[in-house]
Formats: structure tokens, sequence, C-alpha cells
């Protein structure tokens, strides 16, 4: 009875502790960004360009532009194959050819992020001898595609039969069906889904590492090396002054307080319901 | 309307003349439309010799049907008889389904339906569904998605509004929603709901309009005001509404046909088979013996 009672107590309380670390690891992380990096996310951090070697003082405003021009050229590539072929997924096709593109998303996104980098880097990089922005929004949006397209099907799988029964009978062609009532009615969950996947690739560092690179000043057009956020972080923490040290922590709480941001805004959105209530 | 003077007016207490109406228009044998004389009522639809498959299930054994135009024709008979399957082969929304497949013939004023572009046949003949189905746009934009989607002359010459207006007038639902055109149709209550996607259908202004099970997600005064509408929307359209509810069809149809695992088993002007069947089966069904 005693030993019953102790094994219950005891189980108890280690499923609650580990519950308990799980949660508090997001804290901490951001506690200590906050103790280490605070001081300095000022206004020269975000309009200021990293000041040469020794001296004090200066910004990463071409690694933010750096990030945004990044994210950009990674969801112009990303969204569109992942919602088109998440359409596929869900609407179009047998048994077959489904499975197997299914399959292929998931290993694609199992795949380890340098790997697609040096993917990029062997396609985008090599036949002109040069990094680019250009490489490494391609590199983002790949890692983009499997995730936009496995939540596209899931979103208009939820999206009920009887929508598309409706428009259907009223005469429109499968496209029309799918443009017009499918999509619209799912869109919710899959601009969710998009923001989602863009905030996840937004921290990534080693598919940028040879394709972007990095650039210590603006990187005008889409042809040259571009800096960013992670890859900044990188360098600066490795880096010998205690003043990078200083300004990768607080690039660090920047680029974790945008990812944090987008979530907390897509997921209230995504409360307000994803797909139209039943009456 | 010439057929119009042959049968009077709706009246549930003048049983008989009802009954003689009726036998016209349904016990007509199939005529080709070129010899009608003026008394007879035409008709709408021929189904003949349909034969319907669920890969290797057969869900529909020889059905023969006549649908008289602008009359209400009833589909009748236990879950699972055909009929929901025999209403959606109307405008072939059986082809929206993997591995189905049909034999026989099914002619809309004469011309085969399968020879003709699906899309021109939906738009001739509506469909109503089970449970209310409004597309997650505002009342105004469900009402307007036919005539936008096929292109037709209101939708282009600016006269959209009033052809929303007219159709939801006819769904006898305008004088509800007229002053929140532009909300969600999701706002509506369910028989407001289902009369709007009424007042859908009937936007591009189809001959022929399918009701599969209309009401029965409604309660009893939203069933009536459904019922209600579809004597006036005979005017100008023909109904074919499915309904497992018997009392349903014996109140709204002029001719009923009963199916029992996938067979018509028995197809007369309502009055008719709700009071002397001619098949035992039948008799059995709407005495309530089963079903």
């Amino acid at each position: 009875m005693f030993w019953r009672k102790s094994v219950n107590v005891l189980m108890l309380s280690l499923t609650g502790l580990c519950a308990l670390v799980a949660v508090s690891v997001l804290f901490f992380i951001l506690g200590y960004l906050v103790y280490h990096g605070g001081k300095d996310v000022n206004w020269d951090f975000f309009t200021k360009l990293p000041k040469p070697v020794g001296e004090a003082g200066g910004g990463m405003a071409n690694a933010i532009v750096g990030s945004s021009k990044l994210l950009l050229l990674a969801a112009l590539f990303g969204v569109p194959v992942g919602l088109l072929g998440g359409v596929y997924l869900a609407e179009f096709g047998g048994r077959a050819v489904p499975f197997v593109v299914r399959y292929t998303a998931d290993l694609l996104n199992g795949v380890p992020s340098i790997v697609i980098g040096i993917f990029a880097y062997a396609l985008v990089v090599m036949p002109v001898h040069h990094f680019s922005t250009f490489a490494g929004g391609f590199a983002l949006g790949v890692m983009m595609i499997p995730i936009v397209l496995r939540s596209t099907e899931e979103f208009l799988r939820a999206v009920p039969p009887a929508l598309r029964e409706g428009a259907m009978a009223l005469g429109a062609s499968k496209w029309r069906t799918i443009s017009s009532v499918v999509l619209p009615a799912a869109s919710r969950g899959i601009l969710t889904a998009a923001l989602l996947a863009l905030a996840r690739v937004a921290g990534e560092t080693a598919p940028l590492l040879f394709t972007a690179f990095g650039n210590r000043f603006w990187s005008p057009g889409w042809g040259q090396p571009i800096a960013s956020l992670p890859v900044m972080i990188f360098t600066y923490a490795v880096g010998p002054y205690e003043d990078w040290h200083r300004q990768a922590w607080a690039a660090g709480l920047v680029l974790l307080g945008l990812v944090l941001i987008t979530n907390i805004v897509v997921r209230t959105l995504l409360s307000r319901g994803t797909s139209p209530q039943r009456p | 309307m010439a057929q119009s003077s042959a049968k009077p007016a709706y009246n549930r207490t003048a049983a008989e003349s009802s009954l003689t109406g009726a036998m016209e228009t349904v016990l007509k044998p199939p005529v080709p439309s070129g010899s009608q004389t003026a008394l007879e009522v035409p008709l709408r639809m021929q189904v003949r010799n349909l034969d319907f498959y669920y890969g290797k299930l057969r869900a529909l054994h020889g059905v023969n049907l006549h649908i008289a135009a602008n009359r209400i024709t009833a589909l009748i008979g236990p879950s699972g008889c055909g009929k929901s399957t025999l209403i959606r082969t109307f405008n072939r929304m059986h082809e929206t389904v993997r591995g189905t497949r049909l034999e026989g013939e099914i002619l809309l004023d004469g011309e085969d339906v399968f020879a003709q572009d699906v899309t021109r046949l939906r738009r001739r003949i509506g469909m109503v569904f089970q449970r209310p189905n409004p597309f997650p746009k505002s009342i105004f934009e469900n009402v307007a998605y036919g005539l936008r989607i096929n292109g037709l002359p209101a939708a282009q010459r600016g006269r959209l509004a009033d052809a929303v207006e007219h159709s939801l007038r006819r769904a006898a639902v305008w004088d509800e929603v007229k002053d929140q055109l532009h909300k969600s149709a999701y706002a509506l209550s369910g028989g407001q709901q289902q009369r709007l996607c009424i007042a859908r259908a009937l936007a591009v202004d189809p001959e022929m309009l399918l009701l599969d099970e209309p009401c029965s997600a409604l309660d009893p005064v939203n069933t009536a005001k459904i019922e209600e509408l579809l004597f006036h929307l005979k005017q100008n359209c023909t109904l074919v509404i499915v309904t497992h509810n018997m009392q349903q069809a014996a109140r709204v149809s002029d001719a009923s046909a009963f199916l029992l695992n996938g067979e018509l088993i028995e197809f007369s002007p309502t009055p008719l088979l709700f009071t002397t069947p001619s098949d035992p089966r039948t008799e059995a069904y709407i005495t309530g013996r089963f079903g």
C-alpha cells in the first residue's frame, strides 16, 4: 500500500517536473538574451551599419534588411510551389502519386539544413561563381516547400466536401471550384502555415553560410552576398571581441522576438477558426 | 402556358381534381415532343433503363422514369434505396465520385445529358443539398456566384444586384436578408441558409431544380416555408425532390416514385400512390411496416 502510493507520488512529480523544464527552457532563453543583449537593442542597432573592427557601437541594419530580403525571396519561391503542390495532393491525383509526393515532402522536411545549403550552393552559386541574395533565398524557399505543402493539404482537406458539391452543381469547373470556393475557405489556415514556415526558416543559419554568405555593408540588388541576422550572430559570437559578443546577444534577442511575435499573431488568427462552421 | 389549363391549381381538399390532373401528367406514355397535343403536359426528363454501379456494387437496376414539366416529382424510399444516387445522375453530379459507372439513358428535353457540356447542363439543372452549404462569402456573393462563374449577361451589364434580389425574392428569403446582403452567409439560421442555397441555384434560371432531402436538417417551421416555396417555384421550374418523409411527399408532390434496393417499384400520381398503391411493397412501406 505504502509502496504503491509513493511510486504514484514519485511519478506524478517527475512528469510535472519534466513539463516544467520544457516550458521554462523558452523563458530561460528569453531571459538570458534580455540579460545579455537587452542593453544593445537600441535605435542604432536597427539603423546603423556594423562599425569596423575595434570601434565601439554600430548596428545591424544591413542584416535586418538582408534577412527581410532573403525571406521575401524564400516566400516568393516556397509558398507558390508548396501551395499548388498541396492543392494537387488534396484535390487531384490518384493513389500512388500523392503517396510518393507526400512521402518525399516529409523526407525533404527532415533533410538537414546544411545539406539544403550545399544543394543551393551547387545549383545556384557554382554556375555563376559568386554568393548571392538569390541563392540564399532559394535555399530558404526549398526549406519552406514541404511545410507549406503539407499544411495546405491538411487545411484543404478540412474544407467540407459539401462546399465543393455546391459549386460544381452550379456549373463551376473543378479549377474554378478550387480557386473561388475551396481556397478562400481555407485561406486563413494556409496563410498561417506560410507565416509559420517563414518564421521557421528565418532563424536558419546553415543554408545561408555558403549561399548568401554575409556582408558587412549594404547589398544592393539580388546578385551579391548579403548579411542576415542568423549568420551575423554566428560570426559575432565566435569573434574575439567583447563588443561583438554583446551585439550577437542583441541580434539573437531581435531574431527571437520577431519569430515569437509572428507565432503569437498567427496563432491568434488561427484560433478564430480555420474552416467555416457548420450550421 | 398551354398545359396549365389541364390541371387546376394545387388544392389539398380537392383530391379528386388533383388526382385526375396528376394522372394526365404521369401516366401519359413517353412520346416524341413533336407529337404532343395541347392537353398533354410535356416531359422535361426521361430516364431509360438506368443502371448504376459504385465499383462492383450495383446501386440502381433498370430505372425508368418520366419527369413532367412544371410538376413536383418526389422520390421516396428507405435509406440506401438509391434515391439520392438517382437524383444525382440527373445533373451528372455522380461524376464527381470516383469509381462510379452508369448505363442507360437520361434525356433532358429529348437531348442526351451525357452528350452535353456538363457546365451547361448543370446551369440548366440546379441542385439543393441535404444540409445547407452556403459558401464562406457574403449573402450577395453567394447568390451572384452562379452568374459570375457562368459569365451571364446580368453579371456583365451591372444588373447583378437586380438579379440577386429577384432570386432571393423567388426563394422567399429576401425580406429576411435585404438589410444584411453583405454579411456572411453563416450569420443566417439553418432554414434561411437553405433558402439562400435555393436562391443561389435559382439565380442562373434553371429549367429543373433537384432537391436532395432539402428539409432533413430543418425544423418544422422552416420545412413548411420551403414546401410553400416549392409550390410557387413549379410555375417556372420542374422540381424533383428526394425525401424520406412520406408526409412531405404526400403534401408537396404531384407524382411519386417509390424505390427499394435500387429498383423503381412504383411510379404514380401522388394521391394514387398513397391511397391505392398497386404493389404490396409500396403499401408495406407507406403504412410503416418497414423503412
